[in-house]
């Protein structure tokens, strides 16, 4: 029997419901241990899962939150300007929230831009840092702590009891789950997802992956501080301890064990942890004969062990024997009147789009390319042609304004690119493929596609988490649908994009630039790895674009294919032009023959 | 403050300083041949210094008996895997046999030197070569068991190992040295005058061994073939494969480096501050510090940097007794922000 995602739901959230009646005391507090660290865990998922963003330093904004809370809530005398949020545990939230949020983004803005391994090691350092900030500032009790937090209430209720608080935890806990998976089921959640391994690419689409990164850093800070308020009030009492490097390593390996790629994953790492935990503290020191927290050595080992035989987590594993039927959603709703997506005024045929003026680029002494000059104009094919390292792919990234000419300028629809990021070119309107195919192999053809319209579409990520962008969502993936269907790969919308043959790859990529309604496409090498009938195929589209006034430049090695297909051809060897012309004036000229097949002695 | 204090001051700081330039460097070695970030180094410095605590008090430590066991269980991996490929080959080669004699050998001996000597009575030089006879073999065997497995998986896996790897000999440190600090004796209890300080002898030695092995490290990384072969898997593991050089045997050969370091660091602190168990992890963030401020690449940088900590430490100390650690570990920052200014972006490949 096969089991829908929605009853195993509904069957866990009526066991919640009913655990506080059922459960004894010690069980609940259990419980509610394993919601604040799920809370906490699940920031973690969205930031290192699906961020590819590693951090140590959780549990310094949990303190974070605790310890705003605490401070606003006990201390006699506030500061005036403060005064206001004093001793009610709800003020005291926000402004724990606003507190944690300035915090991230200052740290956010100094650590995200390091790459590899600087970020994990940066998050150790101010994870220290605050930890010890929490032990040594006075008015925050020192190593001793805080003691007598006020409860919270609600409508009325006074939560002063663990049977009470356990219904807030985990509706809070319920709440960020639900915020999470609208959020990666967006437009800004596929720019979350293109992160981890593709932000080269998002960035060529015209996503701020920056901003990105800031944003999940962002949300699991704030997560990690509701998780503190809701401990501090919970236990009545904080002192730094649970806030330090060690508790941070804690929640990063609760996130492993989990699974850092599903959202349950960190409800299943935090409650497999606790337990384990728990029980280690009662088992270990009979076996050993002396108190200490030996569980640690257990901890660590297993962690290696998970790294070494499983390292996606026991998330997946359990998957394998609960019988659920996971369908691949149906993310496009057929009866909804989606609103087809506003398009760029398409230039004239015969404008002039792209300019490259005496571009020259040098790698220390290496001229990779020399004075190289070439136009394309609306409703025209160009390729750019020549041998292995003639220096086309340089030439290339100087036109995509990926790389800056060392001299000569490049000009997009009259506008010199210089100091322009791929991403403002992106917005011009000059959309790319890449040569190796950059797609995110575990998502959907459909939302691959989407991410080309990423900059159609301006709906926010607090929207997105309400779910209140459903309309223009809709009107994105149905670009996205069209393409496809335009390009051919109608049938593939809902397989992983890892799954198609490079030839499909190859079209999905040009599918995703045409979702950015470019009026400029550049393409490296479209034809590699396509068979006959499909090389046919793009060579009709190519030209169904041109009549549309769509301007094309590629990279091309396959002579067969651009002979036919193309207007103009431009001639590369040794970083310089060494012709130009029609196809059939390309085929005879001695300069190129030469070039391909060596001199005639 | 006055000249007095602020030499006194200087003196600890360069103590310092000199301990975590070695970790630096010896993190640093780590880091380039192998791309493991050994979070554990600390705990190497500790089980060094409570090792050596110990043995002076006269215990034969119980390190011994977790030394045997790891190397049983390393002997019978390779054993196994002697006979795997053996099978597939068609033909045994028998070496393994000598080398897990050879191994299982040397720890037996070392557990009856443990058990027969009277610790606390052999000269101190004696002392720390046991206990260096001790620890090291640990690099090698942790690295054989934790590391060799997935040396080609990605960093950040890599540095999750490490830091699993940490936590769990932290516990293991509880467990074999127990909750109590330990404070060995200095290695000689002259003192020097210079000028109106006087100057601690143990802060000489420590200096100059550090600058020793400083020297040494250098010259066998600038001098000699194989230091050479161990830069070129930092560089490119493949490329140092195909050459002949075993990433197996560079990696194996760079964690009984950093053990040593690290023992070696412990045994010379050991005389002038408490450790305990857990000690370890903040001596090595320490190095890190150096260490990231050089770069993750530059040796005389880290070293510099590595030094400069112990000095901002032990100034803070003065001033801001208090915020000491918050001082050294947000002193990383400016150095973060500096290189995600200069670093270009360049997107990692999975």
């Amino acid at each position: 029997m096969m089991l829908k995602p929605r009853a195993i739901l509904t069957l866990f959230i009526l066991i919640l419901l009913l655990s506080p009646l059922l459960l004894p005391t010690y069980q609940i507090t259990l419980l509610n241990y394993i919601g604040l660290y799920a809370l906490v865990v699940l920031g973690l998922v969205l930031l290192t899962g699906v961020g590819g963003m590693t951090s140590f330093g959780q549990a310094a904004f949990v303190g974070l939150g605790a310890y705003a809370s605490a401070y606003l809530t006990t201390t006699e005398q506030l500061p005036d300007w403060l005064a206001w949020a004093g001793h009610s545990p709800w003020l005291a939230l926000l402004v724990g929230i606003a507190l944690t949020a300035v915090v991230a983004l200052i740290l956010g803005a100094l650590t995200l831009r390091l790459s590899g391994h600087y970020l994990p090691l940066g998050t150790i350092a101010w994870g220290i840092s605050l930890y010890y900030l929490f032990g040594t500032v006075e008015q925050l009790g020192g190593h001793t702590g805080v003691s007598n937090l006020p409860v919270i209430s609600l409508f009325g209720i006074a939560l002063d009891k663990g049977e009470k608080m356990f219904y807030l935890i985990w509706a809070v806990l319920l709440l960020a789950i639900v915020i999470t998976q609208n959020l990666l089921n967006s437009r800004e959640g596929r720019a979350i997802r293109a992160l981890k391994g593709g932000q080269l690419m998002a960035e060529a689409m015209g996503v701020n992956t920056f901003r990105s990164k800031l944003v999940i850093f962002l949300i699991s800070a704030l997560f990690a501080a509701v998780s503190g308020w809701l401990y501090a009030h919970t236990q009545r009492f904080i002192n730094p301890t649970p806030f330090g490097l060690s508790m941070g390593i804690d929640y990063l390996f609760m996130a492993l064990i989990g699974g850092v790629a599903s959202v349950w994953g960190a409800l299943v790492g935090a409650g497999v942890l606790t337990m384990l935990k728990q029980w280690l503290q009662d088992l270990l020191p009979h076996l050993l004969g002396s108190d200490g927290q030996y569980e640690t050595i257990i901890f660590g080992l297993l962690i290696i062990a998970v790294m070494h035989r499983s390292p996606g987590g026991l998330w997946p594993i359990l998957m394998r024997f609960i019988p659920v039927k996971l369908k691949s959603r149906q993310l496009l709703q057929e009866d909804g009147p989606a609103v087809r997506l506003d398009q760029r005024r398409p230039p004239r045929q015969g404008d002039l789009i792209l300019e490259a003026q005496q571009v020259t680029r040098r790698f220390g002494g290496l001229i990779a390319n020399n004075n190289m000059s070439l136009q394309v104009h609306a409703g025209e094919i160009v390729a750019l042609i020549g041998p292995n390292g003639a220096g086309k792919s340089t030439m290339f990234n100087q036109l995509s304004a990926v790389d800056t000419p060392t001299s000569g300028e490049v000009r997009f629809l009259g506008q010199s690119l210089k100091g322009k990021s791929s991403r403002e070119v992106a917005a011009m309107g000059m959309s790319r493929t890449f040569q190796h195919v950059k797609l995110l192999p575990g998502m959907t053809v459909l939302e691959n596609v989407a991410i080309g319209a990423h900059l159609r579409g301006e709906r926010g990520v607090l929207s997105a988490a309400l779910r209140l962008e459903r309309a223009e969502e809709q009107s994105l993936l149905q670009e996205a649908r069209y393409q496809l269907q335009r390009v051919g790969l109608g049938d593939y919308l809902y397989e992983e994009a890892g799954s198609l043959a490079l030839g499909q790859q190859r079209i999905l990529e040009i599918a995703r630039a045409l979702c950015a309604d470019p009026c400029l496409l550049l393409l490296d090498e479209p034809a590699a790895g396509l068979r006959f009938k499909e090389k046919q195929a793009l060579a009709e589209l190519l030209q169904k674009l041109r009549g549309e006034g769509m301007a094309i430049l590629l990279v091309e090695h396959d002579m067969d294919f651009v002979m036919g297909l193309v207007d103009r051809i431009v001639v590369m060897e040794f970083g310089e032009k060494i012709a130009e012309g029609l196809p059939q004036d390309i085929q005879t000229n001695p300069a190129v023959l030469e070039a391909y097949l060596g001199g005639a002695e | 403050m006055n000249f007095q204090i602020a030499v006194l001051l200087g003196q600890d700081g360069v103590t310092n300083g000199a301990i975590y330039a070695l970790l630096a460097l010896s993190i640093l070695l780590v880091f380039t041949v192998t791309r493991i970030l050994l979070i554990p180094q600390g705990e190497f410095v500790t089980f060094g210094a409570l090792t050596m605590a110990a043995i002076q008090s006269g215990k034969p430590t119980a390190l011994g008996w977790l030394l045997l066991a790891l190397v049983l269980i390393d002997c019978a991996l390779d054993l196994r895997q002697m006979w795997k490929t053996g099978k597939q080959a068609g033909a045994m080669n028998y070496g393994e046999i000598k080398w897990s004699a050879i191994k299982i050998g040397y720890t037996a001996m070392l557990l009856v030197l443990l058990h027969s000597l009277t610790l606390a009575d052999i000269p101190m030089l004696a002392q720390a070569l046991l206990t260096l006879a001790l620890v090291v073999p640990f690099g090698p065997i942790l690295y054989r068991l934790f590391f060799q497995p997935i040396a080609s998986a990605h960093s950040l896996v890599l540095l999750i190992v490490s830091i699993a790897l940490h936590v769990a000999m932290v516990g293991i440190g509880l467990l074999l040295f127990g909750p109590e600090g330990a404070r060995t004796a200095p290695f000689s209890d002259s003192g020097f005058r210079l000028g109106p300080v006087m100057l601690k002898s143990q802060t000489l030695w420590v200096i100059l061994v550090s600058i020793a092995l400083i020297v040494m490290l250098f010259i066998a990384f600038e001098r000699t073939l194989y230091g050479k072969a161990l830069r070129a898997t930092a560089v490119n593991r493949m490329g140092a494969r195909l050459m002949g050089i075993s990433p197996v045997f560079a990696g194996k050969v760079t964690f009984a480096m950093a053990t040593f370091i690290g023992a070696l660091s412990g045994i010379l602190i050991a005389p002038i501050t408490t450790l305990y168990f857990d000690s370890g992890f903040i001596i090595s963030l320490k190095g890190f510090v150096g260490a990231i401020i050089g770069g993750l690449a530059s040796y005389p940088i880290a070293a510099i940097g590595a030094v400069a900590v112990g000095m901002v430490e032990a100034f803070s100390m003065f001033w801001a007794s208090n915020y000491k650690e918050i001082i050294v570990f947000t002193l990383i920052i400016p150095f973060l922000l500096w290189r995600s200014l200069t670093s270009r972006h360049v997107e990692e490949e999975e």
